[in-house]
C-alpha cells in the first residue's frame, strides 16, 4: 500500500540516476517494437526539441524561436529493458483553440493514448508554460513534467523550487539543462516510475471558479461517466463538449471515445495522424 | 436530465448547458481560471533572488539590435556578411570541386567506359548525360550551401531572427504578411526549398501560404551564376572598364531588389484576393538570447539542410541529365528532339526578347537552376555553328571571353537577350525540388499550381513588355 | 494626484516604462484566442518592452514572455493605468 502522501521518487535506482542513464540506448529512428509509447509535448521554444535528440540521437534542428516542429517527428531510445517510442508533438500555446498544431498534439494526447507525455517547460517562463500543462494533467495524469533552461533562469536571477511545483502539480517534475544533458538520467527514472504506475500522481485539477460552468461540468461528465465508464478524461471531454468542439463530438458520435474507455490505444488514430511529418529525411 | 442516454442525448444535454453558461464567454472563463491557477502556482514556486543583470544584457541587446538607425545598420551588416561569407568562401571549394568531379572523375569514367568497351550511347547516357549533370549540380550547389545554412542557423539559435522579423514587421504587414517571412525570403536566397520549409515558423495559415508562394521571388544560389555571368559579361561590358564589375554587380542586386518587391507586391495581391478567406492571427514571440552552440550547429544545420537539400536536387539532376543528353542525341528526321523543341519554341522566344534555346534550357532545368548555362552553351553550340567543340549532350562551360563569342556571334544574343534572361531567371517556375516541397507543406494541389504558374505568368509579362518597348524605341 | 479618470485607455496608448493590467479585450475570433492563449487576459499585468524601428509593432512584456503585437490589436485590448500616475519603483 503505497500511502497517500509519498510522491517523491523513493526507489533505491532514483539516488543513483547516472548508473541508470548508462542503460540508455538511443534508437534513432528505429521505433520497432516499442513497449511504451512517450509523448513530447510543449510551448514553443522551450528546448523540447533537445530533449527529443538526447533522447533519441537523432539531430532535429531546432531554432531560437517558437513553432518550429510543426509536423511529428518519431524516434525510439532503450532504457532499462524496455523500448520506448517518442513522439515529438508540435510546439503549442495552448490545446484550446483550434489551430492544425494544436489539433495534432491534442489528438495525440487524447486518442493515442501515450503512456507518458513529457511537458517541457521553460523555467524563465513558467507561467506562461503552466497554461499549456495544466492543460494536459486535464486530459491524462501520466504526465512528466521537465523544467527545462534551468541555466538561464538562474542567469535572470529565478529560482525555482521544484518541490514544491511537484507538489502542486501532483507528477514529477525534473529540473534540467537540457542542451547540456543534464537531467536526462532523472527524466528518464521519472517516466519509468510514471510508466510503472511506482509514482502516485495526484494531478492538478483547475478549478473553474465560476459554479455554473463547475455545475455543468459535473453534470456532464457524470452522463459521460454513465455511458462510459472508465472513461479517462471525462471531466475534459465534458469541457470541450460544453464549448462545442466539434472533433470531440465527432469522437462521441463515431464510438472513438468510447475505445478510450476500454484504455486501448488507438493504432489507426497513429497511423492516420502521421499525414502531419514531414521533412527530415526523406 | 437523462443519465443513461445515447451519444447523441449527450451532445443535447451539452448544448442546453453551453446556453446557460453563455457561449463565447465560456472560452474566456475557461482561459480565466487555467491562468489564475497557472500564476498561483508559478508565484509560489518562483522566487527573484538578486540583481538582474544579465537580464537588462538581454534588454540592452535588444535596445540596440531593433534600434531605430543602429538596428537596420545591424541587419545590413550581418545581412552583407553572409553572403560575403557564402560567396567568397565558396569560390575556391567550387573550382576545386568543379575541377575534380567534372574534369578528373568524368575522365577517369570514360577511361573506364572505353576499357570496358561500353557502346557509344551507353557511356554517353551514363557519363555525358547523367554523371555529368549530377556532378555539376553537386560543385555549384555544395558549398555555398555548406557556408549559408550554418550560418543562417547560427544566426537562428542565437535568436536574432525574430527581431529581424519584429524589425521589418510593418513592411510586410502592409503587404498582407507576416514580419517573419523576411527570414523564409532570406533562407531563400540559399535555397528555395528550404525557404519553403522555414515558412513553418510562420503560425498563422493565410501568411504562411502567402511565403510559400512567394518564395521563389527570392533568387537561389541555383540562379546567381546565371546573374552574374549575365551581369558579367554583356552589362559590365557597356561600362568603362574601370567601373565593369561595379556596372555587373548592381545589376545584379538590382534583380534582387525587383524580386523583394515582386515579393511585396504578390503578397498585398494574395492577401486580397485568393488568400482573403484562409485564416489569419498575428504574434510573434521574441525569446530570450542563447548563446549559440558552434559546433552542434555546424553538425546539424549541415545534416539537415544542407544535404537534404543536396540530395534532393542530386536525385533531380540525375534524370535532367539523361533528359539532356537522350533529347541531344534521338534524331527524329534531320534534327534531334531538341532541335525540334527549339525550332518549335523559337518564335515564342523570340517574342519574349529569348530565343528557342533558352526556353529549351528552361524547361530540361526544371529540376535543377543550376544547369541553365551550361546547358544553352551546349544546345547553342550543336545547334548553330560549333566553334567550341562542343558535343551533343555533353554540357560545358566556357571561360568569360568564350561564353561571349558564341552567345553573341553564334547565339545571335543582344544585350535585350541577356536582360530578359537576368528577368526570366527571376520569374519562372520553381525548381522541381521546390514544387515538391510545397506540395508536402501545403498538401494542397491548387496553392502549389498557383506558386508554379503565377511565376511564369509574370516572366512571360515582363520579358514580353522589356522586348516590345526595347524594339518599338529601337534599341535592337 | 487628483482622481484619476478612468476613461478606458487601449494598449496602443501605454507608454515606455509604465505598468498597466488589461481590462477587456475586445478583439474577436482567432485573435481574442490567441491573446488568451498567450496569457494577455483581464487582470494581466503588462509593459512595454521596446518598439519596432518602423513604428508597429510593439513587444509587450506579459507573464514573464515579450509578446510583438500589432497596433490593430493592441488597440482591441483595454487597460488601465495604477492610481497613481507612472512612478515606477
Amino acid at each position: 500500500m503505497t500511502t497517500q502522501t509519498e510522491t517523491l521518487p523513493t526507489t533505491a535506482c532514483a539516488t543513483c540516476p547516472a548508473f541508470n542513464s548508462a542503460q540508455l540506448r538511443k534508437l534513432g529512428i528505429n521505433t520497432e517494437d516499442w513497449d511504451y509509447v512517450v509523448a513530447l509535448a510543449g510551448n514553443p521554444n522551450t528546448g523540447k526539441s533537445t530533449v527529443f535528440n538526447a533522447l533519441t540521437g537523432l539531430r532535429q534542428h531546432v531554432g531560437n524561436w517558437p513553432g518550429k516542429t510543426v509536423a511529428r517527428a518519431e524516434g525510439g531510445f532503450r532504457y532499462d529493458d524496455a523500448n520506448y517510442k517518442l513522439v515529438d508533438l508540435p510546439g503549442t500555446y495552448s490545446l484550446l483553440s483550434t489551430s492544425v498544431d494544436e489539433e495534432i498534439a491534442r489528438d495525440f494526447i487524447l486518442f493515442g493514448q501515450p503512456d507518458v507525455t513529457i511537458v517541457v517547460v521553460d523555467a524563465t517562463r513558467l507561467e506562461r508554460n503552466l497554461n499549456l500543462c495544466l492543460q494536459i494533467l486535464e486530459i491524462t495524469d501520466r504526465v512528466v513534467v521537465a523544467l527545462n533552461l534551468m541555466d538561464e533562469a538562474n542567469r535572470h536571477g529565478l529560482k525555482v523550487d521544484e518541490r514544491h511545483l511537484m507538489r502542486q502539480l501532483g507528477v514529477p517534475v525534473v529540473p534540467m539543462v537540457a542542451r547540456r544533458g543534464e537531467g536526462i538520467p532523472e527524466l528518464l527514472n521519472a517516466v519509468r516510475q510514471v510508466v510503472r504506475g511506482e509514482f502516485a500522481v495526484r494531478p492538478h485539477r483547475i478549478q473553474y471558479r465560476d459554479s455554473q460552468i463547475e455545475n455543468a461540468v459535473h453534470n456532464l461528465a457524470a452522463q459521460l461517466d454513465a455511458r462510459f465508464p472508465g472513461l479517462p478524461n471525462a471531466r475534459w471531454v465534458a469541457l470541450r463538449l460544453l464549448e462545442g468542439d466539434e472533433s470531440i463530438e465527432r469522437a462521441l458520435t463515431e464510438g472513438t471515445l468510447g475505445d478510450l474507455q476500454r484504455g486501448e490505444a488507438i493504432k489507426s488514430q497513429n497511423e492516420r495522424m502521421t499525414m502531419g511529418v514531414v521533412g527530415y529525411g526523406d | 436530465m437523462a443519465t443513461d442516454g445515447s451519444a447523441n442525448d449527450i451532445l443535447q444535454t451539452a448544448t442546453q448547458l453551453r446556453a446557460q453558461i453563455g457561449g463565447e464567454q465560456y472560452h474566456d472563463k475557461l482561459m480565466e481560471a487555467i491562468y489564475t491557477d497557472a500564476a498561483q502556482i508559478a508565484d509560489q514556486s518562483v522566487s527573484r533572488e538578486g540583481q538582474r543583470a544579465r537580464l537588462g544584457f538581454d534588454q540592452l541587446l535588444d535596445q540596440a539590435l531593433t534600434h531605430r538607425i543602429f538596428g537596420f545598420i545591424v541587419m545590413g551588416l550581418m545581412l552583407l556578411g553572409v553572403f560575403w561569407l557564402t560567396i567568397a568562401g565558396a569560390n575556391v571549394p567550387s573550382a576545386m570541386l568543379a575541377d575534380f568531379l567534372l574534369g578528373a572523375v568524368y575522365n577517369f569514367l570514360h577511361q573506364v567506359a572505353t576499357a570496358l568497351s561500353f557502346p557509344l550511347w551507353l557511356s554517353g547516357l551514363l557519363i555525358d548525360g547523367i554523371y555529368l549533370a549530377t556532378a555539376w549540380v553537386i560543385s555549384v550547389m555544395l558549398p555555398p550551401m555548406a557556408i549559408f545554412f550554418p550560418l543562417f542557423t547560427l544566426l537562428e539559435d542565437f535568436g536574432y531572427l525574430p527581431r529581424v522579423a519584429f524589425n521589418l514587421d510593418r513592411l510586410f504587414h502592409k503587404a498582407g504578411a507576416h514580419g517573419k517571412q523576411s527570414l523564409s525570403m532570406m533562407m531563400g536566397f540559399g535555397c528555395n526549398a528550404a525557404g519553403v520549409i522555414a515558412t513553418r515558423i510562420i503560425d498563422s495559415p493565410r501568411e504562411r501560404l502567402i511565403a510559400i508562394i512567394t518564395n521563389n521571388f527570392s533568387i537561389c544560389n541555383g540562379r546567381w551564376p546565371t546573374l552574374i555571368l549575365m551581369g558579367t559579361i554583356f552589362i559590365g561590358a557597356t561600362a568603362p572598364p574601370a567601373l565593369a564589375s561595379f556596372f555587373a554587380a548592381a545589376s545584379v542586386v538590382t534583380i534582387a531588389v525587383i524580386g523583394i518587391f515582386v515579393t511585396l507586391l504578390v503578397s498585398a495581391f494574395l492577401s486580397r484576393s485568393w488568400l482573403k478567406g484562409e485564416a489569419s492571427v498575428y504574434s510573434l514571440e521574441l525569446p530570450p538570447y542563447r548563446p549559440p552552440r558552434i559546433l552542434q550547429t555546424l553538425y546539424t544545420s549541415i545534416i539537415d539542410r544542407t544535404l537534404i537539400v543536396l540530395w534532393r536536387a542530386v536525385t533531380m539532376a540525375a534524370p535532367a541529365g539523361a533528359v539532356i543528353w537522350l533529347s541531344s542525341n534521338i534524331y527524329i528526321g534531320d534534327a534531334s528532339i531538341a532541335g525540334h523543341l527549339v525550332n518549335l519554341l523559337n518564335p515564342v522566344g523570340m517574342l519574349l526578347g529569348l530565343n528557342g534555346v533558352i526556353l529549351v534550357a528552361y524547361i530540361v532545368a526544371i529540376p535543377a537552376n543550376e544547369i541553365v548555362i551550361p546547358t544553352i552553351l551546349m544546345l547553342t553550340l550543336t545547334l548553330g555553328r560549333n566553334i567550341a567543340g562542343a558535343q551533343a549532350g555533353v554540357m560545358m562551360e566556357l571561360d568569360e571571353g568564350q561564353v561571349y563569342t558564341v552567345l553573341t556571334q553564334v547565339g545571335g544574343w543582344t544585350l535585350l537577350t541577356a536582360v530578359n534572361l537576368m528577368l526570366f531567371s527571376l520569374l519562372h517556375n520553381p525548381c522541381s525540388t521546390t514544387i515538391l516541397t510545397i506540395w508536402k507543406e501545403t498538401k494542397n494541389v491548387r496553392w502549389t499550381v498557383v506558386a508554379t504558374i503565377l511565376p511564369i505568368v509574370l516572366g512571360v509579362g515582363v520579358t514580353f513588355t522589356t522586348a516590345t518597348i526595347a524594339r518599338l524605341l529601337g534599341w535592337v | 494626484m487628483m482622481t484619476t479618470t478612468r476613461a478606458a485607455i487601449t494598449l496602443d496608448q501605454l507608454q515606455m516604462g509604465q505598468i498597466a493590467t488589461v481590462t477587456t479585450l475586445n478583439s474577436t475570433g482567432l485573435n481574442r484566442r490567441r491573446l488568451l492563449d498567450l496569457g494577455i487576459l483581464p487582470g494581466t499585468a503588462i509593459t512595454v518592452e521596446m518598439r519596432s524601428p518602423l513604428g508597429d509593432p510593439t513587444a509587450y512584456r506579459v507573464r514573464g514572455s515579450v509578446i510583438a503585437l500589432r497596433r490593430e490589436q493592441s488597440r482591441e485590448i483595454e487597460i488601465t493605468l495604477p492610481a497613481s500616475v507612472s512612478e515606477n519603483e
